[in-house]
């Protein structure tokens, strides 16, 4: 069964709409990224799948659940399956790398540990073991707006997996970093994938990166869903589609 | 050329708005029949009244600990309004800021209260009170406290809006309850921005309380209405210096906080 099926999903702003009948489905394991003109939709359709926004109409089946269904706790308990990075990595910047990583065990965790930060032994060690792999170890006890945007993302994305999550959704992880830099996170995310078996569903701006890391490609214009297939078969044909304008007149790399 | 013409009737335009300004002056004048030039040549002779009579002697230094005992008392119950206002415009402002509202109920009712108590000015409080409390140090201490409630919830929403937003939204998505999204992520940010809201508002109302005082008839406000009335102004200027002294003190001792909080 597939991870993640999204059926005749629909969003409108007041009378604009958003996403129109979007269908699609991720199996588990899978490398998706989203591509799309700035104001395709990829953002809230992200967001509709842990409903950060709130969708309109249709179903998100994830992990067998019907997420627009569920309740508060329920709602809760899959939120923290589902792990979320973001463009502007949406730290706390006054708290230490460490204490942001640990904030991804909310979801495990009462109110009230939750308020007064009890977490344990095993948890810290976690959260200890991700910032190694990802190499920012030596800044665990610094505080986040004294990083860099690579190594704040990296942070972000320890928050993302210290909740073990089954899925984790990027949104355009690297569109505030700089090349070298988004080599790194790209290439992180894609090892979450392989090593982890986590599925990752990215939303990006360059065609060419979502060509070389993804597995699958699903492409958004104005709310539509233009193409979904394999990398390889996102030709300039499919690119025009969903740009809305020949290859020739895109910056490529 | 067509830059030099625009130059030109910009120049034209603010000679215009020099005449009307003026007009509205001339105007003004005439109609509270205000005497520039008689105001000019008081000038010198009221310099002198108040070198004379508010001269401190060595007298009115007898006075002195009753006046640093009703001091310390306003500036205690300046921080003890502010502080007891800081508590509750806390909850007020988490219910009214858009980042963390959680229904239009609750922070419309808490932009309701802040802005009805913020928008009647302090001695208009002071007024109202004495009439339903009478003239003690309650009454004083309320209308601080009313008008601190007002300003605080005003600036602990605006606080929250400027830090919330993103990791408000990291942390709903990781599966964090409501509260643990505010007092992990929302509080850390915004406290410092709002300790510092805090102490600007111990310093203003340590000012606002002297007026409060001759109004409600208490603390150091109080002191000064009683020399004033029974015509010891040397006592006058003492209150007068020693207030100066205070709020300079407290100015400075806040923004050296300030500096280590933020």
């Amino acid at each position: 069964m597939a991870l993640l099926e999204i059926k005749a999903l629909n969003k409108s702003y007041q009378s604009q709409h958003v996403l129109t009948n979007i269908d699609f489905t991720v199996e588990t394991g899978e490398f998706l990224s989203v591509i799309g003109p700035s104001g395709a939709g990829k953002s809230t359709l992200l967001r509709c799948i842990n409903r950060l926004v709130e969708a309109d109409s249709g179903e998100i089946i994830f992990n067998g659940e019907n997420i627009l269904k569920l309740g508060r706790k329920s709602l809760r308990k899959e939120r923290a399956n589902i792990g979320m990075v973001f463009q502007h990595y949406n730290l706390v910047p006054r708290l230490t790398v460490i204490e942001n990583v640990l904030h991804g065990r909310f979801g495990y965790k009462s109110t009230l540990q939750g308020m007064l930060g009890v977490f344990s032994e095993e948890e810290k060690e976690r959260a200890f073991y991700l910032l190694e792999k990802l190499g920012i170890v030596e800044h665990a006890y610094k505080r986040c707006d004294q990083l860099s945007g690579g190594q704040q993302q990296r942070v972000g994305i320890c928050r993302a997996l210290i909740q073990d999550p089954k899925l984790i959704l990027c949104d355009e992880p690297i569109a505030s970093l700089d090349p070298h830099s988004s080599k790194v996170i790209m290439d992180y995310l894609k090892s979450i994938t392989e090593e982890l078996g986590i599925t990752c569903i990215v939303n990006l701006h360059q065609v060419e990166v979502a060509q070389s890391y993804s597995n699958r490609i699903i492409g958004l214009n104005k709310g539509h869903l233009v193409f979904n297939g394999p990398n390889r078969q996102l030709d300039s044909h499919y690119i025009g589609e969903v740009y809305g304008m020949d290859t020739r007149e895109l910056i490529t790399v | 050329m067509l830059a030099d013409q625009t130059r030109l009737s910009r120049k034209w335009q603010h000679i215009f708005l020099l005449i009307i300004v003026c007009c509205f002056t001339w105007i003004a004048i005439e109609m509270v029949q205000f005497d520039f030039y008689q105001s000019l040549l008081s000038i010198p002779t009221a310099g002198l009244w108040m070198i004379e009579n508010l001269w401190i002697t060595a007298e009115t230094w007898r006075e002195f600990p009753d006046i640093m005992l009703k001091l310390v008392e306003t500036i205690l119950m300046s921080v003890a309004a502010t502080t007891i206002a800081a508590f509750i415009s806390f909850f007020l402002g988490i219910a009214g800021s858009t980042t963390t509202r959680r229904n239009g109920l609750m922070a419309g009712l808490s932009r309701g209260i802040a802005s009805v108590a913020r928008n009647i000015p302090v001695v208009a409080w002071a007024l109202i009170l004495l009439l339903s409390f009478g003239q003690n140090s309650l009454t004083g201490f309320l209308a601080l406290f009313v008008g601190t409630v007002g300003f605080l919830t005003r600036a602990f929403m605006e606080s929250i809006d400027e830090v919330g937003l993103k990791s408000f939204e990291a942390l709903t998505a990781t599966g964090a309850t409501y509260f643990q999204v505010i007092f992990k992520a929302v509080i850390p940010q915004a406290l410092p921005q709002m300790l510092s809201w805090v102490l600007f508002m111990i310093e203003t109302n340590i000012r606002s309380a002297t007026l409060v005082g001759i109004l409600t008839g208490t603390g150091i406000g109080y002191t000064f209405d009683l020399y004033y009335k029974t015509l010891n102004y040397e006592a006058v200027a003492l209150v007068t210096l020693l207030i100066i002294l205070t709020v300079i003190v407290i100015e400075l001792t806040s923004n050296r906080i300030r500096k280590v909080i933020l």
